[in-house]
C-alpha cells in the first residue's frame, strides 16, 4: 500500500498575529518581567517620593536589605517549610492516588469515600491547625507535616478518580478482546489513560501543600519556619523583615509549582498537542 | 497457528439459535432472534442491514465480548469464551481505538506484548505488519499525527499481529471518506486473501460488502433476525485476490448489489435508492 494519505504538518496554532516561535518566546518571558519591573517601580516611587510610611508599606529596597541580612535564618526557615510541604505533599499524594484506585475499583468503596472525601475539602486549615498543634505538642513538625497532607490529599484525589475513570469503551473492549489479565489492563490502559489527570492533581496540590504548612505555622507549634518567621517578625515591628520572608514564601511555593510542572513534562512526552491557541 | 493447519476445522464460526435480549428501563430489547450462521475458514462474510438490526451485536457476541441469552457460539470447535482466551481472532472496530500515549509500532506491538512475544520476534513481526499496511515509515508518528485512514490501517495491522484466521471488523471503514474507503476495500482484500483468514465484517453499506464479501447475510432489525444469505456470484472475479477496481465496474457486480438491495427491502425490487442503507 503506498501511503498517499497525506500527514497533517506544517505550522497550526500560531498566534492571530502570526508571531515567529522566537518573538512568541520571548515576549512570553519578557513580558511579565516588565509588569513586575514596572510595578516594583512605582511601589519605590509611593514610598521614597510620594513619602509612604515605613510601616504601612516598607520599600523594595529596604525589604532586599532585610533578606540579605537575614539570609541564613531566611533559608533555614525555607527549609523548615518545604520539608514540612514535601512530606504533606508525597504522602497525601500517595494516600490520594491510593485511594482513588480502590475507589474506582469497588463502587461500595467510592460511595463510602465521597461523603469522607468532601468533608475534608472544606475543612479550613485554620480550625484543623490549633487542634492539631496542641494534639501532637509544642515541638513536633508532624501537625504541620498532616496539614500539607490533608490539603494535597484531596486534588490528587479527585483528579486521579476521575482520570481512573476515563478509559474509552472501544479501549476496554480491545483489552478484553485480547484477554488481558487486570494487572495488564491497569498497566496498559487505566494508568497511562489516568496519568495526566494524576499529574495535574499532584501540580495543584504542590501550591497547596505549602501555603498550608505555612498558614499552619501560625498557630503555634515549634519555632522555626517561614509562617512562625513572618508572624514573629510583624509582631515586633520589624516589617521590612516579615515581607523578606513573604518573599522567600512565593519563592518557595514557585519552587514546588515549578517542579511539579517540570515533573508532569517530563513523564509526558507525548501529551496531544493543543489544536487551538 | 502454523501447527493447526492440518487439523483445522473447516468451520470457523458457527451460530446456533442464539437470542440476544438486553435489558433496559423501558423493558426488554430484543436485539437478536433465532440466528443461525456458520462462517467457513478461509470465508469471507459480511453482515449487512440497518441500524439496529443487530450486526455489531452479533459480531460481538463471536468475540465474546457480550454473552448470547440463548443459543450457542462456536469459534473453531470451541466455545466463543475459549476462543477469546486463545486468542482465535483479531478485532477492529469503527474507531480506530489507538492508544494515544503509543506510537504507531508501539500501537500494533500491544497485542503482542500482553502475549508476552520477546522484544525482538515482537519488533520484526511489527515491522513486517507496517510493511503490509504501508505505514513502514510513519512506526515512530503517534496517533493523533495521522489521518484516519492511516490510523484505520495501523488498527488492522494491530489485528492482524498475531495471525489469526479469524478477523471480526466492526464498520472498520464507517467513518472513512469515499475515496479513502474503496482504497482500505482493495487493501483488506489483498491483506485477506494474503492471510487466508476468515473474516466476519459488519457494515451497512452495500457496494462494500459486494465487493469484499464471499456471502453477504442480510438482517432486519426489530428484532434483529437473518432475512437472507446471499452468495455473491462474481463471475471469473469471485476468486478474492482477483477482485480488482475493474470489478466495481462489472456488470455482476451491480447484479449482486441489486440482488442485496432487494433482499433488504423483503424481495420486492426497489425502484429508487434503498432507505435507512447506504447504497454508496
Amino acid at each position: 500500500m503506498t501511503a498517499t494519505a497525506s500527514v497533517p504538518t506544517g505550522p497550526k496554532g500560531s498566534g492571530p498575529r502570526h508571531m515567529s516561535p522566537r518573538t512568541e518566546t520571548t515576549l512570553r518571558i519578557a513580558a511579565p518581567i516588565a509588569v513586575g519591573l514596572i510595578v516594583l517601580g512605582i511601589w519605590q516611587f509611593l514610598v521614597s517620593v510620594v513619602g509612604v510610611s515605613d510601616y504601612l508599606l516598607p520599600s523594595p529596597a529596604s525589604i532586599i536589605e532585610e533578606f540579605i541580612a537575614y539570609w541564613p535564618s531566611i533559608a533555614a526557615a525555607m527549609l523548615i517549610t518545604g520539608i514540612n510541604s514535601l512530606v504533606g505533599l508525597v504522602v497525601g499524594s500517595i494516600l490520594g492516588i491510593l485511594l482513588a484506585a480502590l475507589a474506582a475499583r469497588w463502587r461500595a468503596m467510592d460511595q463510602m469515600s465521597a461523603p469522607v472525601v468532601a468533608a475534608l475539602a472544606v475543612i479550613p486549615i485554620v480550625a484543623l491547625a490549633p487542634v492539631l498543634n496542641s494534639m501532637f505538642g509544642a515541638d513536633s513538625q508532624f501537625g504541620r507535616q498532616a496539614i500539607a497532607a490533608l490539603a494535597s490529599f484531596v486534588p490528587v484525589f479527585l483528579n486521579t478518580l476521575r482520570g481512573f475513570r476515563q478509559t474509552q469503551p472501544v479501549h476496554r473492549d480491545l483489552m478484553k478482546a485480547y484477554a488481558a489479565t487486570p494487572r495488564q489492563v491497569l498497566r496498559t490502559l487505566t494508568l497511562p489513560t489516568a496519568r495526566p489527570f494524576i499529574l495535574t492533581g499532584i501540580r495543584i496540590a504542590s501550591s497547596l501543600a505549602v501555603i498550608s504548612a505555612l498558614v499552619a505555622e501560625y498557630f503555634g507549634g515549634p519555632r522555626g519556619g517561614l509562617g512562625a518567621q513572618i508572624s514573629t517578625s510583624a509582631a515586633s515591628s520589624a516589617y521590612a523583615r516579615a515581607w523578606a520572608y513573604v518573599v522567600a514564601s512565593i519563592v518557595l511555593g514557585l519552587i514546588f509549582y515549578l517542579v511539579t510542572l517540570g515533573l508532569e513534562r517530563m513523564l509526558q512526552p507525548h501529551a496531544p498537542r493543543r489544536r487551538t491557541r | 497457528m502454523s501447527d493447526s493447519q492440518a487439523t483445522a476445522p473447516t468451520t470457523a464460526v458457527e451460530v446456533r439459535g442464539v437470542e440476544k435480549v438486553f435489558q433496559t428501563r423501558a423493558g426488554d430489547v430484543h436485539a437478536l432472534e433465532s440466528i443461525d450462521l456458520s462462517v467457513a475458514a478461509g470465508e469471507f462474510v459480511s453482515l449487512i442491514g440497518p441500524s439496529g438490526c443487530g450486526k455489531s451485536t452479533l459480531m460481538r457476541l463471536v468475540a465474546d465480548l457480550d454473552e448470547p441469552t440463548a443459543g450457542s457460539v462456536t469459534v473453531f470447535g470451541k466455545s466463543a469464551k475459549q476462543a477469546r482466551l486463545d486468542q482465535e481472532y483479531g478485532i477492529a472496530f469503527q474507531s480506530a481505538g489507538l492508544l494515544p500515549w503509543r506510537t504507531v509500532a508501539a500501537n500494533v506491538a500491544v497485542p503482542l506484548e500482553l502475549h508476552g512475544v520477546a522484544s525482538a520476534a515482537r519488533s520484526s513481526r511489527v515491522a513486517e505488519l507496517l510493511e503490509m499496511v504501508g505505514l513502514a515509515e510513519f512506526a515512530d508518528r503517534y496517533p493523533d499525527q495521522l489521518s484516519g485512514g492511516m490510523q484505520q490501517r495501523v488498527a488492522i495491522a494491530r489485528a492482524l499481529a498475531e495471525q489469526p484466521r479469524l478477523l471480526l471488523m466492526d464498520e472498520p471503514f464507517g467513518a472513512l471518506d469515499e475515496m479513502t474507503r474503496e482504497k482500505m476495500q482493495t487493501e483488506l482484500v489483498r491483506i485477506s486473501a494474503e492471510t487466508g483468514a476468515a473474516v466476519v465484517f459488519v457494515t451497512h453499506s452495500i457496494p462494500e460488502a459486494v465487493f469484499l464479501s464471499d456471502r453477504v447475510v442480510v438482517m432486519s432489525p426489530r428484532p434483529g433476525r437473518v432475512r437472507d444469505i446471499i452468495p455473491m456470484r462474481l463471475g471469473a472475479d469471485a476468486k478474492r485476490a482477483a477482485r480488482t477496481e475493474e470489478l466495481r465496474e462489472e456488470r455482476a457486480f451491480f447484479e449482486m448489489v441489486t440482488a442485496v438491495r432487494e433482499a433488504l427491502h423483503g424481495g420486492s425490487p426497489v425502484a429508487s435508492g434503498a432507505r435507512g442503507v447506504e447504497t454508496r
